[in-house]
């Protein structure tokens, strides 16, 4: 993985040193909010609803064991215990104090971390599949690439105000893990017909109150073309994208307005002036770069060890069963560590979980860790021989849960128990909905399943893309929770499809019960999924489960 | 013909911690709502509301935030006051645990 050089170090020292002298003013009473804000913003500090919350950034969701260890202490010395991972790969702590707000950031400094914009209207994180580097179907690690753009973005002076925040998603395999096309750019690796691995280039995704599905701006990018051809994109962003309606000012709403083809001739015309510009700089870094993305010294062992286990521990097995997926490696394999127990916060971590996993990963795992948008931890690189060992002591601690990617693997953004944006509560829903179906033993039964819940119009918890997308809004004071049916964040992508009528907080863990019996029901066979039924069928025979009565007025 | 005036606090986040505060009858911030001021007037209410704007070094996003009085006790009337009242859900994290 990268590691800081000293160029990196002494910007953010300088960074860090600036906010700690802002931080000093705004407590003295030299600053006013209104000039505060937008300092602290700049530095990933929200104030939300019951404290400060301070989001740091995990640059395409890679950590090693240390950064993690340091994600640990500073849950502890300065938070309550405990971290929030987000569908953007990063970290939110919720309760920091503002006077310990520039200690944190220089603890993270400590292990190359940041939290610069990762917040405002700038080029955030840039996210990638989680099993980048590790995966069987990936054409190469898409994280140099990453980081390249991590280092391009960070502190651009064209692109510190742009009209509204701008994403930049990246993934390396055919199956996007990575929801490219709900990016304002999404780069997803392909190969041209000479076999040469390049990027098609989507644009113009996005969720919120206007979700759209990405569209093909370029079919495929040579490699050596990227960080030009993305900067054009961008620079084409910042000068038509609209600043008079905040609303209208993403990348989405440019192109849906403009036109595809008019973004496409702007860019390719901005494009041929850069490249030249850029004179090969961003290649030679890039190189620099990928070196420090070696693989890892994969070990030869023998796997009886995990057979054997597999074999005797039904328990093991299912885990096996539901959280590993296929490495690169045949004797490796992927470890998808659910942070959602039943019943727990999706997506929390306490620090004590967190040092176990940062053992995990040094011990096992060649110190290697990845956060996933879908708000997991992963280990990439585990001999298949150390599965035992690993499941063993996940399971000491609370993070042996076998339902990755299972009804109760749900999405939840904070809401309105810490968001002041938040128009309805997210976790409690999240929570319900996943002890409910512990309790009925009917989780392995219906399969592969992705529940999505926002706490408001916002999308944070990427209800569009649901299989099923819980929306949570304020009707007339009082909570109210809508449904989606049918969305998908994968390279299939599709925008769900509202259900009708929302329901009441104490209503819509029973709704979605009956929605998972109709599927029961409707499905032709247990290997169809909830999504292959509900594109086979279309909303009306889980419209009619969801609303009886109605059905029951008609008739 | 406008609304009738419905009871309200004057409510902010403090500065330091960024935990919710109330103004109280002695212009002081208080944590608790039930120590908090229920403002009855419009008149008083806007007055109120500027003052505690001006006093920006102690307490963020000042507004004015909707009450009902029952029994003598301050009673929320949306639910997002009552979390602010209150704290998160997922834990006892927050004015639940931290007032007594």
């Amino acid at each position: 993985m990268y590691h800081y050089n000293d160029f990196d170090r002494d910007f953010l020292a300088e960074r860090n040193a600036q906010f700690r002298a802002q931080v000093t003013r705004r407590i003295d009473g030299s600053l006013t909010e209104d000039e505060f804000k937008p300092l602290r913003l700049m530095n990933g500090l929200y104030l939300q609803l019951h404290a400060y919350m301070l989001r740091v950034a995990i640059p395409y969701g890679t950590l090693d064991s240390a950064k993690m260890r340091q994600l640990a202490m500073i849950a502890d010395r300065w938070d309550k215990g405990y971290g929030h991972f987000t569908t953007r790969q990063n970290i939110q702590y919720n309760w920091p104090d503002l006077r310990d707000v520039p200690d944190m950031l220089d603890a993270l400094a400590e292990v190359g971390m940041h939290a610069i914009q990762t917040s405002g209207n700038t080029i955030r994180n840039v996210t990638a599949d989680h099993f980048a580097g590790a995966a069987a179907d990936e054409i190469e690690d898409p994280r140099p690439v990453a980081e390249l753009l991590r280092q391009w973005s960070t502190d651009h002076a064209e692109f510190q105000f742009l009209p509204r925040k701008f994403k930049i998603a990246i993934t390396g395999s055919p199956n996007d893990r990575a929801v490219t096309k709900a990016h304002d750019i999404g780069l997803r690796m392909v190969r041209n017909t000479a076999g040469e691995p390049g990027f098609e280039v989507i644009v113009g995704g996005g969720l919120g109150r206007t979700p759209m599905v990405g569209k093909v701006l370029r079919d495929f990018l040579p490699k050596a073309d990227l960080l030009p051809y993305v900067e054009a994109i961008v620079s084409v962003s910042n000068l038509l994208g609209r600043r008079d309606n905040k609303y209208k000012a993403r990348i989405k709403i440019t192109v849906h307005e403009n036109g595809l083809e008019t973004i496409r001739d702007l860019v390719e015309e901005r494009f041929a002036l850069l490249k030249p510009a850029f004179e090969g700089i961003d290649q030679t870094l890039l190189a620099g770069i990928e070196a420090q993305f070696a693989a890892p010294a994969f070990t030869t062992a023998s796997v009886a060890p995990f057979k054997d286990a597999y074999h005797h521990d039904p328990v093991f097995r299912s885990w096996v069963d539901t959280n590993i997926t296929k490495h690169r490696n045949d004797d490796y394999a992927i470890v998808s560590i659910s942070i959602k127990a039943h019943g727990q916060t999706p997506g929390d971590a306490t620090s004590e979980q967190m040092r176990v996993m940062a053992d995990l990963a040094e011990e096992f795992g060649h110190d290697e860790l990845r956060i996933s948008h879908e708000q997991n931890v992963i280990l990439p690189h585990v001999h298949r021989s150390h599965l035992p060992a690993i499941h063993a002591k996940l399971k000491e601690n609370g993070l042996a849960t076998a339902n990755i990617g299972l009804i109760s693997d749900i999405i939840a953004c904070p809401g309105m128990d810490y968001c002041a944006l938040a128009t309805a509560r997210s976790i409690p829903v999240a929570q319900q909905i996943a002890t409910r179906f512990d309790e009925l033993k009917l989780e392995h039964e219906i399969g592969d399943l992705k529940i999505k819940i926002s706490g408001c119009i916002n999308a944070c918890g990427h209800h569009h893309v649901g299989h099923i997308g819980i929306l949570g809004l304020d009707r007339a004071g009082v909570e109210n929770y809508q449904i989606t049916l049918g969305g998908d964040g994968t390279e299939t992508a599709a925008i769900g499809e509202r259900a009708g009528p929302g329901f009441a907080y104490d209503e819509i863990v029973p709704a979605i019960e009956r929605l998972i019996y109709a599927y029961l029901d409707l499905r032709d066979n247990e290997d169809e999924t909830f999504l292959q039924t509900y594109r086979r069928l279309g909303l009306a025979p889980f419209k009619a489960a969801l609303y009886p009565e109605a059905k029951a007025n008609a008739a | 013909m406008s609304k009738p005036f419905t009871p309200k606090v004057v409510t902010a986040n403090a500065l330091l911690e960024g935990d919710v505060v109330y103004l109280d009858q002695k212009s002081e911030w208080v944590r608790d709502l039930q120590d908090a001021e229920v403002v009855t007037d419009e008149a008083s209410a806007e007055l109120k509301l500027l003052e505690a704007e001006a006093r920006g070094h102690e307490a963020v996003g000042v507004y004015l935030a909707d009450v009902a009085v029952e029994d003598g006790m301050i009673k929320t009337t949306h639910f997002r006051e009552a979390f602010r009242a209150k704290g998160p859900s997922n834990y006892r994290h927050g004015k639940q645990a931290e007032l007594t």
